[in-house]
C-alpha cells in the first residue's frame, strides 16, 4: 500500500533535485540531462481515458491515438481543410494507382537516435499485418499485396513480410496494391501507418509500455497505468512540427464529467471531451477557450433488409421524414450535434450539405403518405441499442413517440443490448428491427464511410450491384478530385433506398485553461506542439 | 488461537466454489468479448483467432477455468485484453482501494459513534434530533447525488479539498471521498450506537452502578458503552468489506484508479480472470473480516470467549 505512495515521494524529490523536470519514472533511468532550467519547464497537462494500447498497429482507440499523435509523424497528415499534406513522407506518388512510391524525408530520427528509413516503415507495416501478432489495425493491410500469406485461412503464414512492400533503397518504399486505390496517400495519415525502429522488434511487449517514435515528442518515464502518461520534447526530432513546450502530461480520468469538474478546478489544462450535458455550461465559463469542432462521427439508423417488413425502400423514406432530428439533437445533446442530410460528415471532402434532399426532412404529412403507401407496418417494432451510453435511449425513446405519433405505429418495444453483445449481435442479423449505428472515421474520404457501411458483407444485408460497381470505379480513378463525382453517385444510390438513415453528426466540445496559448486543434489533431505555456 | 485456524481453513473451500462461481457467471455473460473489443472495425478471422487462443476463448467452461486455476496455483493470475498482467494491476489499484476504505472506515468509526454517543446520551434533546435527521437524509441521497454535490461545492467552489485524482496522496486526495464513501455508514453506525446505548442506559445493571454511586462518566463510559458496541462492531467489521466492494461510484467520481473502476471496466469487456481475482480477494476480506469481529467479541464481552 505504501509503496506506490514512497515511489511518488521518491519522484518527487527526484523531480525537485532535477530542477522539476523529472524524467527518471519508475525505472530510476536518469538519463535526463537538462536539469537546472532557471524558469522551470513549460509542461502542461491533458486529460485523457486510458489506452488501450500504445503500438500504433495495435490500437484504433481515439484516446491512444491522442498520444501517439504527439510522439509519432504518420507519412501524411490531414490539414485543417481536410486535404492530405506531406509530413514524414516527402512524396507519395502513383502513375495507376496501384503501385504507389513513397519517398521519405531525410535526416529525420526516431527519439532514440535511430535514423528513420523505408524500411523503418515495412518492418512497422509488416508486423501489423502479420496474423500471428493479433494487432488490431491488422486489415489496414488488406490491399496490399502479400496480405493473404501472412493471414492464411488455415496454419501458421509461411512469411512475415509481405511482397507488396518493397525498400528500394533508404528512402525509398514501393507499395504495391492488390489493385488501384485512388484514396491511399489519405489513408497514410492514419495512425497505422507510423514507422518503427528496430529497437522495438527486440520486446514488443515492453515497447507497448514504452514505444519510441519518430514524433515531436517522447516518452517521459513509464506509462503508469490509470493514473498518467508523461511525454517530453524530443531533442532527436528534426521535422516542422517542434515542440513549442517542454511536456505534456496525460491525465487519466474514468468519468468526462470529472475531468470537466478538473479542468474548471484548474487541474488539467486541456480537455477534448466536454459532455454534452455540460456544453452550455463550458461555452459559458470558458468564452473563446471553448472550441466546438465538427468531428467525423455519424449516427444512423439502419433496417435490417434481410427481414421482408423492411425490404420496401418507402417504408424506410417515411421512417426518416417522421424523424425530427433537430429535436432530438437539441433535446439529448443540448444543440451539439447536428442534423444530417448526407451519409458522410461535412468535414469530408465531397460532402454535400443535402445530398439526401426531401427524404431526410421532418414532414410528418409526407411521412404517413409514404407508410400508407408501402403498406404500413404491423406487429411489434422493436428499435435495437446498446447501454454504452445513457443518451442512446434517450434518443430512441424521442424516435419512437415520434413514429408513434407521425405513423401511427402504436406497438412498439425497446431492445436494449448489452454493450458486448450490440455488434455480434448485428453482424449475426439476430435484430429484427431498426437499430442504432455509428461510424467513427478512420480517414476523410467517402470510401470510408460507404464502402465500410454499405459496401458487401454490410450489416444491413443490403446488396446494390451499381453502387459496388461504383464504388469500385471511384477507388480506381486517377486522383482523389476524379475519384469525389464517383463516390457522390455512389451515395446517391445508398439514399435513394436508405437502408440506413443518416441522423446527426457529432461534435467535440474542448475547453482549455488560461495558461495555454497557440492551441490549434482540428478534428484530426490536437497539434499539442504548436501549444505553448504561459507564466509558471 | 485453534479457533482462528479452524476458521481460516473454511476459507478454503469457499475460496474454490467462489472463484468457480464468478468465473461460470463471466463466461455465461452474452457477447463475445474479442468481437466487441474490436468495434465497428472488420477484425480478420486470422486476428480474432490469435486473440481467443491466447486467451483459451474457444475452450469450454471447464477446460478455461482449469487454465485459470493452474495460473493461480503458479502464481498468474492471468493478463487482461490489453495485456497488462492482472497481479501486477490489482497490486496497484488494491492500494488505491484500500487507502480510500480505510479512510472513509475511520470517518465512519470516529464519527459514527461520536454522534451515536452524543445523541444517546441526551435522548429527545436538540443533538438527538438533529443526528436523527440528519442520518435519515444521508440514507435517503443516493451516493453518486451527493459524492457530485461535494465535489463541486466542498472541492471546486470552496477549495477545500482536491476535486480528483490521487496526485496528493493519502490522507489529502482521500478525505473527500472517504468521507462520501462513509457516509452511508456512518449514519447507521451513529443510529446503531444511540439505540444501543439508549437501550443499555435502561438496563438494570447501570441502575445498579448509579447505585452503587459509580460516576456517571465510568458507568457510561466502561459499562454501557461497552456493551452498546456489540452490534455496532459487528456492523463495522462487514461494512470493512463492503467499502472496498461498494467504491465503484465513488472512485467514478472522484477518479481513484480503485478495484471498483476495474471491476466495472471489466466486467463490461467480459475479461475473467480480472473480475474473478477481485471478487476473489473480496471474499477473502469479507472471511477476514468477519473473525476479526468474532474475536472482538471476545474482547468487549467476555461471556462470549468463554463459550
Amino acid at each position: 500500500m505504501t509503496l506506490s505512495r514512497r515511489r511518488t515521494a521518491a519522484l518527487a524529490v527526484a523531480a525537485v533535485i532535477l530542477g522539476g523536470v523529472s524524467g527518471c519514472g519508475g525505472s530510476g533511468g536518469g538519463q535526463d540531462k537538462q536539469g537546472g532550467d532557471a524558469q522551470g519547464p513549460s509542461v502542461f497537462s491533458v486529460a485523457l481515458t486510458e489506452p488501450d494500447h500504445l503500438t500504433p498497429g495495435n490500437t484504433s482507440s481515439s484516446y491512444s491515438i491522442a498520444v501517439l499523435d504527439a510522439i509519432f509523424d504518420t507519412p501524411v497528415y490531414i490539414d485543417a481543410d481536410g486535404k492530405p499534406q506531406m509530413r514524414a513522407a516527402e512524396s507519395v506518388t502513383s502513375d495507376d494507382q496501384k503501385v504507389w512510391t513513397i519517398k521519405i524525408k531525410q535526416g529525420q530520427k526516431f527519439s532514440n537516435g535511430e535514423p528513420v528509413t523505408a524500411e523503418s516503415f515495412a518492418d512497422a507495416w509488416n508486423a501489423t499485418a502479420y496474423g500471428p501478432n493479433g494487432w488490431t489495425n491488422n486489415y489496414y493491410f488488406e490491399n496490399v499485396e502479400g496480405y493473404d500469406a501472412l493471414n492464411p485461412e488455415k496454419g501458421e503464414p509461411t512469411t512475415d513480410k509481405m511482397s507488396g512492400l518493397k525498400v528500394v533503397d533508404p528512402n525509398t518504399l514501393e507499395v504495391t496494391l492488390t489493385g488501384p486505390f485512388s484514396q491511399f496517400p489519405i489513408t497514410l495519415a492514419y495512425v497505422a501507418f507510423v514507422p518503427m525502429p528496430k529497437a522495438a522488434f527486440n520486446d514488443l511487449k515492453a515497447y507497448d509500455q514504452a514505444p519510441i517514435g519518430n514524433g515531436p515528442f517522447m516518452l517521459d518515464g513509464a506509462w503508469e497505468h490509470n493514473q498518467k502518461i508523461a511525454v517530453k520534447k524530443s531533442a532527436e526530432y528534426a521535422g516542422d512540427r517542434k515542440a513549442q513546450s517542454d511536456g505534456v502530461e496525460f491525465k487519466i480520468y474514468a468519468s468526462r464529467d470529472t475531468a470537466y469538474t478538473d479542468l474548471r478546478a484548474g487541474k488539467v489544462d486541456l480537455l477534448t471531451t466536454i459532455p454534452p450535458a455540460s456544453a452550455p455550461e463550458a461555452q459559458r465559463l470558458l468564452g473563446d477557450r471553448y472550441v466546438a469542432t465538427a468531428g467525423g462521427t455519424m449516427d444512423y439508423l439502419g433496417f435490417p433488409m434481410f427481414d421482408k417488413r423492411f425490404a420496401n425502400a418507402d417504408l424506410h423514406k417515411a421512417i426518416s421524414m417522421a424523424i425530427d432530428r433537430q429535436a432530438i439533437v437539441e433535446a439529448v445533446y443540448n444543440g451539439t450535434f447536428k442534423p444530417m442530410a448526407s451519409l458522410v460528415a461535412p468535414l469530408v471532402p465531397g460532402y454535400r450539405e443535402n445530398a439526401c434532399g426531401e427524404t431526410c426532412t421532418y414532414d410528418p404529412a409526407k411521412a404517413k403518405q409514404l407508410f400508407d403507401q408501402a403498406g404500413g407496418f404491423s406487429g411489434t417494432l422493436n428499435l435495437y441499442f446498446s447501454n454504452a451510453d445513457p443518451s442512446y435511449e434517450q434518443w430512441m425513446t424521442a424516435v419512437a413517440n415520434q413514429l408513434k405519433q407521425n405513423l401511427g405505429i402504436q406497438d412498439i418495444k425497446f431492445r436494449k443490448i448489452p454493450a458486448s453483445d450490440y455488434l455480434t449481435t448485428l453482424r449475426e442479423h439476430k435484430e429484427d428491427g431498426p437499430y442504432r449505428q455509428n461510424w467513427v472515421m478512420d480517414y476523410p474520404s467517402p470510401q470510408n464511410y460507404l464502402e465500410f457501411m454499405w459496401g458487401n458483407n454490410n450489416k444491413m444485408g443490403w446488396e446494390n450491384k451499381e453502387f459496388n460497381d461504383l464504388i469500385k470505379q471511384a477507388n480506381e480513378a486517377p486522383s482523389i478530385e476524379a475519384s469525389l463525382p464517383l463516390y457522390q453517385k455512389a451515395e446517391d444510390i445508398a439514399l435513394a433506398e436508405m437502408p440506413l438513415i443518416p441522423l446527426w453528426n457529432w461534435q467535440d466540445q474542448s475547453g482549455y485553461s488560461s495558461r495555454l496559448g497557440d492551441v490549434q486543434l482540428t478534428p484530426y489533431s490536437n497539434n499539442l506542439q504548436t501549444i505553448t505555456v504561459k507564466n509558471k | 488461537m485453534r479457533y482462528a485456524v479452524q476458521r481460516l481453513i473454511q476459507a478454503i473451500p469457499v475460496f474454490v466454489i467462489t472463484t468457480f462461481l464468478i468465473y461460470t457467471m463471466v463466461f455465461a455473460l452474452p457477447g463475445d468479448p474479442i468481437l466487441a473489443l474490436a468495434g465497428d472495425k472488420p477484425v480478420p478471422e486470422q486476428v480474432l483467432n490469435v486473440m481467443r487462443e491466447h486467451y483459451h476463448l474457444n475452450d469450454p467452461l471447464l477446460v478455461q477455468y482449469g487454465y485459470y486455476m493452474l495460473g493461480v496455483f503458479q502464481g498468474n493470475l492471468g493478463e487482461t485484453f490489453t495485456g497488462q498482467s492482472v497481479s501486477e494491476l490489482l497490486g496497484d489499484r488494491w492500494a488505491v482501494t484500500a487507502q480510500l476504505a480505510v479512510t472513509a472506515w475511520i470517518f465512519e468509526l470516529v464519527v459514527g459513534i461520536g454522534l451515536g454517543i452524543v445523541a444517546g446520551l441526551r435522548r429527545g434533546g436538540i443533538a438527538d434530533t438533529a443526528v436523527l435527521a440528519g442520518t435519515t437524509f444521508i440514507i435517503a441521497v443516493p451516493v453518486f447525488v451527493f459524492g457530485y454535490t461535494a465535489q463541486i461545492l466542498l472541492g471546486l467552489n470552496l477549495g477545500l479539498f482536491p476535486t480528483a485524482g490521487t496526485d496528493e496522496g493519502w490522507p489529502g486526495s482521500y478525505l473527500l471521498p472517504g468521507m462520501v464513501l462513509g457516509s452511508f455508514g456512518l449514519a447507521y453506525v451513529a443510529r446503531l450506537t444511540r439505540t444501543s446505548l439508549v437501550e443499555n442506559l435502561r438496563a438494570d445493571y447501570v441502575r445498579t452502578a448509579t447505585a452503587k454511586g459509580l460516576r456517571r462518566h465510568r458507568i457510561v463510559g466502561l459499562h454501557a458503552l461497552r456493551n452498546s458496541l456489540i452490534p455496532v462492531v459487528t456492523y463495522l467489521g462487514i461494512d470493512f468489506g463492503n467499502l472496498m466492494a461498494g467504491a465503484v461510484v465513488t472512485e467514478g467520481i472522484f477518479n481513484l484508479p480503485g478495484i471498483g473502476q476495474q471491476v466495472f471496466q471489466s466486467i463490461q469487456l467480459q475479461e475473467g480472470p480480472v473480475v474473478v481475482g477481485v471478487v476473489t480477494l473480496l471474499v477473502m476480506i469479507f472471511i477476514v473480516a468477519n473473525l476479526v469481529v468474532d474475536l472482538l467479541y471476545g474482547v468487549l464481552d467476555p461471556r462470549i470467549r468463554r463459550a
